[in-house]
């Protein structure tokens, strides 16, 4: 049962994947990623690690896709101003990929057989994570706080035009 | 306290039915509604003004700070969860913890306030 459920989930986000590189339009991509991400998460609960797959869902599937889209919207993308792709371009983009499996599936293979389908231990769920956060991270986590906090002024201070009085 | 994936086993139901309501509406209103197609119909429109031009181009870049914004407060829910979880646990201090984080991000807040960030002109 529960390797069916991975298989299921497995082939879902392998597809997804797929079509986020294959699909024409960008927005189709970015829903395609959005649908990625929960099938990711789908994993990650597999794997028994409950925190991850809340901080994947609300994070990466809600906030940073948004920011995705915005992107996108923000790039200008008309289908006719399409990038034009040298063979140059195309072939280094060849050749850094197929580094990129290389490394990949050099990692996977040097790895220890992986036990996706049996969770070992109960780490990952939200209350343990949450006993070793506010107990022996205390200070990393309140150093968070201090890193959303440039963040926020870091965001404010460059997305935004200094009033000018003359012209309102 | 240990959980095994078939736990999840009613969310799972939960999303399939989510997802299947969604679908089977979306067959069936294109399987069932009557199709009566003309040009104004089909027209894209947005509350009555005329459109100038597709969807693609660059809007301004409030949009994208308010986006920022969500996205930081949204890392810092996050923090919440396992927090909510150990409250009990984690008694007065816990408490005093959280409100250190919350009381540094509630200076960003108004920070963003202040500096009129969130106003649209």
């Amino acid at each position: 049962m529960t390797l069916t459920v991975f298989y299921l989930l497995s082939a879902l986000s392998v597809f997804s994947g797929l079509m986020v590189v294959l699909s024409r339009k960008a927005v189709h991509s970015v829903l395609y990623l959005v649908f990625c991400f929960f099938t990711i998460a789908g994993h990650y609960l597999m794997l028994n690690a409950q925190f991850l797959a809340a901080v994947h869902v609300i994070v990466y599937a809600g906030a940073i896709m948004v920011l995705f889209l915005f992107v996108i919207m923000m790039l200008n993308l008309n289908l006719a101003a399409e990038a034009q792709k040298t063979p140059w371009i195309k072939i280094s983009a060849v050749i850094l990929s197929g580094l990129m499996l290389l490394v990949l599936v050099a990692s996977v293979k040097g790895a220890e057989e992986l036990s996706a389908a049996q969770p070992q231990n109960d780490i990952g769920l939200v209350k343990n994570i949450g006993n070793i956060l506010f107990d022996k991270y205390l200070l990393p986590f309140e150093l968070i706080s201090l890193l959303l906090l440039s963040a926020m002024v870091g965001a404010v201070l460059m997305g935004r035009k200094e009033p000018q009085p003359q012209n309102e | 306290m240990y959980s095994t994936p078939y736990d999840y086993l009613p969310m799972a139901i939960m999303a399939a039915v989510a997802f299947g309501f969604v679908a089977v509406t979306m067959a069936a209103t294109h399987l069932l509604g009557p199709k009566r197609k003309s040009e104004v119909k089909l027209d894209t429109f947005e509350c009555g003004i005329e459109s100038q031009q597709n969807a693609r181009f660059p809007f301004s870049i409030k949009y994208f700070l308010i986006a920022i914004l969500f996205v930081l407060f949204d890392v810092e829910v996050i923090f919440m969860y396992p927090w909510a979880v150990n409250f009990k646990e984690g008694g007065l201090e816990g408490f005093i913890e959280m409100l250190v984080f919350i009381g540094i991000l509630l200076a960003g807040y108004l920070y963003i306030i202040k500096k009129g960030a969130l106003k649209w002109e």
